[in-house]
């Protein structure tokens, strides 16, 4: 563990009071209760207010069971970085930190120079303990973090502008000069995706097993890594973006996504990094006086943005989501950063710039406990197998990508469908009889190619596709009449039938 | 200042030795989990079509007797036997694990009408349409060995003869008094050659009679004037009948409620009801349909269904003339299972095992049936990984049934054409019906129709 150093006297540590420690765990419950439970007074039929009751119960008793547990059973606790004093946190150096923090902990700090292969990008693995590191001009490499030891290095001979890794480390797939590329942990060469053309940058989607890719023409591609069936652009079922959002009054620059899904930092060209709330799609804050080319976000919530051969780390501290000052680092001149990527489960930040990449210490950045089954820095080969097979039995479909998962077996709010109006009617209508026109006919020959047959068999075309909405419109002047003929039916009857027609009420 | 980095020794998070576990660290925070419901769903969907493929209900049928089979027995201190009676008065005890004939009682002249076995299981009773009510002593060697070599026929104890064909006999819990009903209904002793007591209402053969299990002076009996009457054996004249619309064919009462019981009806429906509350039916389950043709009233007089109860009082089976055993929930509407065969024809008696896994089913093509309770579960001792895996996909499937993929597969089952088509046109016809009613409401004043509830209309009236 890290050593603590105590600034003045050691104050005497007091037990928690009970009031204490029930606000404690009420505070975590709240974060095991995902949400508000259900409104059961509005429900009507007694049997099912009695299966939610008891449901609502149970949720509550397996919250509060996690709460305690988190209490009582975790075994790390995060890190922190206090200053005492007239210090502020943003001035401490990493040198500093050397000093505090233990020897284990201080190999995370170094830089590793590669002057000739161009700027470095990386990437992790969920678990944090692998890493695939591209420079620009081809050189490809997976290191493991744990025993700093280099899997397996290679040169693809052509520019690579992106790597990231599949679902575990023994596949990474790269986005060379004109088509990406998948490989094994080997460095062999499995597939080449020539459909997704020159890629600029990819992603994978790990619950999903989908490679997303964005290339020069501005397409994007999913692919299932699995089936090797490509999906579709944007949503993999909807050809449109769900959502445009103008952002920034010039290019954007950079984007990341907070881990809860609500927040996303976005950084333009005029120097200001923008926080967006994602439910409501409004700015929460903005912060001025960075123009970072490349953004961050860690699984605690601090955001790395890095400008030039500066790394500013901006935290989260009054929970209320307003950013402010937590550290900063700058690396030697000169050196320009390309991408920084908070390492997970950890508290380190490695940064991927023009000489090669260096790695910092970044205190309460990472996530102290891991779920053996959710990512394992410490996974054996069998353990990955296992975790291999259960997460493709667990695969999502593409239908799954929405802007809320947690919607998924709620009630959809109940539209009522209006019947399309005249306007919508006809223009239908024109489209239909426009795709028909569209129609080449065939031309005939052997004297069989007459105009005036040509165009009646035209106008029979178009006819046909008139039909439909001729008889709906026929459908409705005929209920409308029928109601009218009724009323003045009595006018038509022959003499002798008169005697059957049903007075009228008297009012 | 004050520092702390995150920093892990490798052998907290290691084991030691191959011989070791391997240590799992738990956090159960859902940012970890980003899109936790997707994955749920995508899991109630496999395990949705897993327990389709798993679904194979039918285990095994006893072939033995040469005529249909009109009723079966429990023996309560004997899980692994049953007895069942036949048309032609065969009655054997069966072996469900071998799935072969234990032993035989002959002596019915007819058809075996009532089985029912005493509660400490030595004695087995039977009465039948030949006018007699037999008494029998199980032989214990052949309950504890289950020696399939000997197939001996066992003389009868005891045969008391009487005055009409007897139509069931059921046994008191815990008591040594049985009672038998045919023209009246007449409650024996062992020893006596002559009824103890005897209970008469009206003039219409009683059809069914069923004691309550945890009340052993109360008992219930349906007649085939549409009639179910409650009877306490304290007193010398019945104390409640509730009358019907249509017959009532068997009784079956809840084991762990034992107030409540639950009756199979001839218009294809069961009813529960409180016995103390009779004016109103608790639960009306209605799955089975009719696939009579009015000529079959007459060929088989004693048709339509049978009813058991699961000794965890949370489900019941039917067997009906529509050749399918359902099963039903005890405060369900609907069944949740039913079982059919090409071969199995009309079922005349069901009866759930004592541990609450298997059905046994006899029907009219002289065979016994086994099935599972439940169709998809893994029979045997099962490893505690086994159970939590199970029990997780059950949880997981329940919680996202409502949803249209998973319920569609949920839902699904096999019906036989005739079924399939009889239960089609049932549905339009309560449609057309209800369609009308709701017209008929509609163009009349507000009030002056009232539609009664289902749990009260096919009570015709209550007597005390």
């Amino acid at each position: 563990m890290g050593l603590e150093e105590e600034a003045g006297g050691s104050a005497k540590i007091l037990p928690p009071t009970e009031q204490e420690l029930s606000a404690e765990l009420d505070t975590k419950l709240q974060k095991y209760l995902r949400g508000e439970g259900a409104d059961l007074e509005a429900l009507k039929d007694k049997k099912l207010k009695g299966q939610l009751f008891v449901r609502e119960k149970l949720y509550g008793n397996s919250a509060k069971a996690a709460a305690k547990f988190e209490k009582w059973l975790m075994p790390s606790e995060g890190g922190y970085l206090e200053a005492e004093g007239v210090e502020k946190t943003w001035r401490i150096k990493q040198d500093q930190l050397t000093r505090e923090v233990d020897i284990l902990s201080s190999r995370n700090q170094y830089d590793i120079v590669l002057k000739d292969l161009g700027p470095y990008t990386l990437d992790f693995t969920p678990s944090g303990r692998y890493m695939a590191t591209a420079g620009r001009k081809g050189h490809v490499a997976i290191v493991d973090m744990k025993s700093m030891e280099l899997i397996r290095e290679m040169q693809v001979k052509e520019t690579v502008r992106d790597i990231v890794f599949l679902h575990n480390e023994s596949f990474f797939a790269v986005a060379q000069k004109k088509y990406p590329y998948i490989y094994n942990r080997d460095g062999i060469e499995l597939h080449c995706l020539k459909e997704h053309g020159a890629v600029s940058r990819l992603q994978f989607l790990k619950n999903h097993f989908l490679l997303a890719s964005i290339n020069k023409f501005g397409q994007l591609r999913y692919q299932d890594v699995t089936t090797g069936g490509t999906v579709s652009m944007w949503k993999p079922t909807s050809a449109a973006p769900l959502v445009k959002m103008l952002c920034h009054h010039g290019p954007i620059s950079a984007l990341a996504f907070h881990p809860n899904g609500h927040l996303m930092a976005s950084c333009g060209r005029e120097k200001k990094i923008k926080i967006w709330d994602l439910r409501k799609f409004e700015v929460v804050q903005t912060i001025p006086g960075h123009h970072a080319k490349t953004l961050d976000f860690s699984q605690k919530g601090l955001l790395a943005a890095g400008t030039g051969s500066y790394a500013q780390v901006l935290g989260d501290f009054s929970g209320t989501q307003n950013y402010s000052r937590y550290m900063g680092h700058s690396i030697a001149k000169g050196y320009q950063i390309g991408k920084v990527s908070f390492r997970p489960y950890e508290d380190v930040l490695v940064m991927g710039h023009s000489m090669g990449w260096s790695s910092i210490l970044i205190p309460g950045s990472g996530e102290p406990n891991f779920d053996t089954w959710v990512a394992n820095p410490f996974e054996t080969s069998e353990q990955r197998r296992e975790k291999e097979i259960h997460s493709l039995l667990d695969k999502l479909p593409p239908e799954t990508i929405m802007l809320d998962p947690s919607k998924i077996g709620t009630l959809r709010p109940y539209k009522k469908r209006e019947k399309p109006t005249k306007e919508e009617i006809e223009a239908e209508k024109e489209a239909a009889v426009e795709s028909v026109k569209d129609i080449a006919l065939k031309k005939k020959t052997k004297g069989r190619n007459k105009t005036s047959k040509r165009v009646m068999k035209r106008k029979v075309l178009i006819d046909k596709a008139k039909k439909p909405f001729l008889e709906k419109q026929m459908l409705e002047e005929g209920k409308v009449a029928g109601k009218k003929r009724n009323l003045g039916e009595e006018t038509e009857l022959p003499a002798s039938l008169k005697r059957f027609v049903r007075k009228k009420a008297a009012v | 200042m004050k520092v702390k980095v995150i920093s892990r020794s490798t052998d907290e998070f290691t084991r030691e030795r191959s011989q070791d576990l391997q240590r799992v660290f738990r956090n159960f925070d859902p940012k970890l989990r980003p899109q936790e419901k997707a994955v749920e769903y995508v899991r109630a969907l496999n395990a949705a079509k897993l327990e389709k493929i798993f679904a194979r209900p039918f285990i095994g049928a006893m072939d033995g007797h040469i005529d249909a089979i009109s009723c079966m027995a429990k023996n309560p201190n004997f899980l692994k036997g049953i007895f069942s009676g036949s048309m032609d008065g065969d009655i054997r005890l069966w072996d469900i694990a071998s799935r072969k004939t234990v032993c035989q009682f002959p002596g019915h002249q007819g058809a075996v009408r009532g089985l029912t076995a005493s509660t400490d299981g030595s004695t087995l009773i039977s009465c039948g349409t030949d006018c007699t009510v037999r008494i029998w002593s199980v032989p214990v060697a052949a309950t504890l060995e289950s020696d399939h070599a000997s197939n001996k026929p066992i003389e009868a104890n005891a045969v008391y003869v009487g005055k009409n064909a007897y139509w069931a006999v059921d046994h008191q819990w815990g008591g040594d008094l049985f009672a038998t009903t045919g023209a009246r209904v007449e409650i024996w002793n062992h020893n006596r050659s002559q009824p103890v007591n005897t209970f008469e209402w009206g003039t219409d053969t009683v059809i069914s009679v069923r004691f309550n299990p945890g009340e052993p002076n109360l008992l219930a009996t349906s007649a085939s004037d549409r009639s179910i009457a409650l009877y306490d054996l304290r007193m010398s004249t019945p104390a409640r009948k509730l009358i019907m619309q249509t017959r009532t064919n068997s009784i079956a009462w809840n084991p762990m409620e034992p107030l409540n019981f639950t009756t199979a009806n001839e218009d294809c429906s069961c009813y529960s009801y409180d016995a103390r509350k009779l004016d109103e039916a608790k639960c009306v389950h209605k799955d089975h349909v009719s696939a009579v043709q009015e000529i079959y009233n007459l060929v088989y007089p004693y048709f339509s269904m049978d009813i058991d109860y699961s000794p965890t009082g949370r489900e019941f089976v039917t067997g009906s003339y529509d050749r399918t055993v359902r099963i039903f929930p005890y405060n369900g509407g609907h069944s949740r299972e039913i079982y059919h065969t090409k071969r199995m024809q009309r079922v005349f008696c069901v009866k759930f095992s004592s541990d609450a896994s298997y059905i046994i089913s006899g029907s009219d093509d002289t065979n016994l049936r086994l099935w599972k309770a439940k169709a998809s579960e893994q029979m045997g001792v099962l490893l505690p990984r086994e159970q939590k895996k199970h029990e997780y996909q059950e949880a997981v499937k329940n919680r996202y049934k409502h949803l249209p993929e998973v319920k569609r597969i949920v839902r699904h089952r096999h019906l036989p054409r005739p079924i399939y088509k009889a239960k089609e046109l049932r549905r339009m016809v309560i449609d057309a019906e209800k369609k009308k009613e709701e017209r008929r409401k509609a163009h009349s004043t507000p009030g002056s129709i009232v539609t009664e509830s289902v749990r009260k209309r096919r009570i015709i009236r209550e007597v005390e």
